[in-house]
């Protein structure tokens, strides 16, 4: 009898592409706007995620996210050090700078400063120059994206100056780095040095990266920075979603793309319930034939779930292509933020599958109290 | 008319429908109007009954409930030796399914399902396995002459090739009861015929009752009986004399 109900679904052509169509639209949309968020959201971390190494996050106790930066003091570094667990501990400088360029224009700059001696926090994805460079006199490396957005349409130079705080910086690499909320170039440099390009502050001490000793649970380590230092310190995914939230509750940001999300929803179920409904008033004297041959409610039941899921099944399909074709041709063509993680796939099943439910909800109750004698009637 | 029912008399075993003083109200209060005023009717396996009248009569309301598709207002419905007025609304539709056959006015064949696949919805409703079903719906349709067109979609068919279609459908499950309503009413008169025909020479035999609720006056020469409505009454019934699937004169409308 699912074979019947299939059938019947895919032999009304236009019906059936209209109620796909509606699943398709609100897919699309829903999976869509979601994976911008999500990219929106990523880009928010992306610099909690460019710092490989340190698994611990040490900052003031009032910072809300990433770029919620309050200085710390140099004692600091040392009073985390001292705490039992801590393998290792370094300074980390993140701030805003103005570069003046070569040609007297002005650029912010997202600055970090790493560890003289370790170089904790480097990027890994220099293509050009190395990290190692960054030992010499004023050198810095500086983004892919960010060197473009400088020296646009220039071929890729090393040596390259320009000048922060009226100090002179070299470059000494180019590295691949994701991008950021902001979107301002992310340059690279020593603490020490970092120090000096930016504006001058009584304390500058951004946040100290740690390492637990190994056999030590992170957490653990973080629970004894905070009581015996009273700063706040984060595992590495703690301060990822630390950042994520302060952006979910303190922006309309998803408050605009739920609003586009929930607007997807009500239209495709509108347009799939509306065009499911019509499929089924259309046929009701044939589901009122099988059931005055015989077939139950339980059947007739089945046959309409069976033609709700066949077209959720396609129309999630469709949709979640779409977008992912969408996302892969913009994304590729300009600098949309697009992410789509297993979670945007299932929150868009799921809201299929509510679009589904309640499209055959409207036709389930037709076909069930359809009297059977209605096929006696001419 | 909704008066207590005497007790139910013994119902002879050779009977395929046994009513006795059904009624059928729609509506209720000022707006009640009512089909069916008392009507008996006995049909015995292996005859063809017609019934006939003019509109509004009762015809289809009596069908449907003899169908076992509508429940009386009061009255007793014996069909095939069930008491379908005690039935439970899930074992009506059981027996539908084992004992009913519909040819429908209108045919209501599945406009995406091919000649075969149509006529095999019964077995289908049954839970017979697909290919299986539909073997069995196409030595049906090639017993009424349509084993060349299994795979065309009822679009692509004539009338009278999709009323045969429809029998095929009625007939594939083997039923002891089989109900036709205006089978002929959107066919012109030689396929009218030929469908009658059809009906006698297939469905009409000794363990099967065959009811045709009708208007057209051309076909009454194929009932073994004709039982003329009235106002939700049986006016009258009356014998057909002749020879089965011998054509021959019409008897005289009833009237």
């Amino acid at each position: 009898m699912l074979w019947i109900a299939w059938k019947m679904l895919v032999g009304n052509r236009v019906k059936y592409l209209g109620i796909v169509f509606g699943v398709v639209f609100a897919a699309v949309l829903i999976a869509q706007q979601a994976s911008i968020f999500c990219g929106l959201m990523s880009l928010t971390v992306s610099q909690i995620r460019d710092v490989e190494g340190p698994g611990i996050w040490v900052m003031d106790r009032n910072v809300q996210f990433v770029d919620d930066v309050k200085p710390l003091s140099d004692n600091d570094l040392f009073r985390v050090k001292s705490v039992p667990g801590v393998k290792w501990a370094v300074r980390f400088y993140k701030g805003i700078a103005r570069a003046r360029l070569e040609e007297g224009l002005y650029e912010q700059i997202i600055l970090l400063g790493l560890d003289d001696a370790t170089l904790v926090g480097a990027p890994q994805g220099l293509f050009m120059g190395s990290v190692a460079g960054l030992r010499s006199p004023d050198a810095v490396i500086i983004d892919d994206a960010g060197y473009r957005r400088i020296w646009p349409g220039e071929p890729y130079r090393l040596g390259r100056t320009f000048e922060m705080n009226d100090r002179r910086a070299v470059l000494v690499g180019i590295t691949k780095a994701s991008r950021t909320f902001t979107s301002f170039p992310i340059v690279y440099t020593r603490y020490s040095q970092a120090v000096v390009f930016a504006p001058p502050e009584r304390k500058v001490l951004s946040f100290v990266l740690a390492q637990a000793m190994p056999g030590i649970d992170p957490t653990e380590v973080c629970r004894r920075i905070d009581e015996r230092t009273g700063l706040q310190a984060l595992t590495r995914q703690q301060f990822l979603w630390k950042t994520i939230d302060h952006y979910l509750q303190k922006t309309g940001i998803p408050v605009n793309f739920g609003i586009t999300v929930l607007l997807g929803f009500l239209v495709g179920t509108a347009i799939a319930g509306q065009t499911f409904y019509l499929f089924t008033v259309e046929n009701i004297r044939q589901y009122g034939a099988l059931k005055a041959m015989g077939a139950s409610n339980w059947t007739i039941l089945m046959m309409v779930l069976a033609q709700g899921v066949q077209v959720g099944v396609v129309g999630y399909g469709l949709g979640v292509g779409l977008a992912a074709i969408f996302g892969w041709v913009v994304k590729g063509a300009s600098r949309l933020a697009f992410f789509m993680p297993w979670q945007v796939l299932a929150i868009t099943a799921v809201a299929v599958f509510l679009i589904v439910i309640v499209a055959s909800l409207l036709s389930i109750r037709k076909v069930l109290v359809v009297d059977p004698a209605i096929v006696f009637r001419g | 008319m909704s008066s207590p029912q005497p007790a139910a008399e013994p119902v002879a075993a050779d009977l395929a429908v046994h009513v006795r003083g059904v009624t059928k109200e729609f509506g209720r209060g000022s707006a009640a109007t009512w089909a069916l005023r008392g009507v008996d009717l006995d049909v015995p396996s292996g005859e063809l009954l017609m019934l006939v009248g003019p509109s509004g009569c009762g015809k289809t309301t009596l069908v449907s409930i003899i169908a076992g598709t509508l429940a009386p207002t009061a009255g007793e419905v014996v069909v095939l030796g069930d008491n379908l007025v005690a039935m439970s609304n899930g074992r009506k539709v059981r027996f539908r399914r084992e004992n009913v056959g519909f040819v429908f006015q209108s045919y209501n064949l599945l406009p995406a399902l091919t000649a075969a696949e149509n006529a095999a919805v019964p077995l289908l409703i049954a839970g017979w396995k697909r290919r299986r079903a539909v073997e069995a719906a196409a030595d049906v349709l090639a017993e009424l002459g349509m084993g060349d067109r299994l795979a065309h979609l009822p679009s692509e068919l004539s009338g009278g090739q999709q009323q045969r279609v429809a029998i095929a459908r009625a007939l594939v499950h083997q039923p002891r009861l089989l109900v036709c309503d205006e089978p002929t009413s959107a066919l012109d008169a030689e396929n009218g015929r030929l469908t009658l025909e059809l009906i006698q020479r297939v469905a009409v035999q000794p363990g099967r009752a065959v009811i045709v609720v009708t208007h057209d006056a051309r076909i009454y020469s194929f009932a073994d009986r004709i039982a003329t409505m009235e106002d939700g009454r049986i006016d009258s019934v009356e014998s057909v004399p002749h020879h089965r699937g011998a054509g021959g004169d019409l008897p005289r409308p009833p009237a």
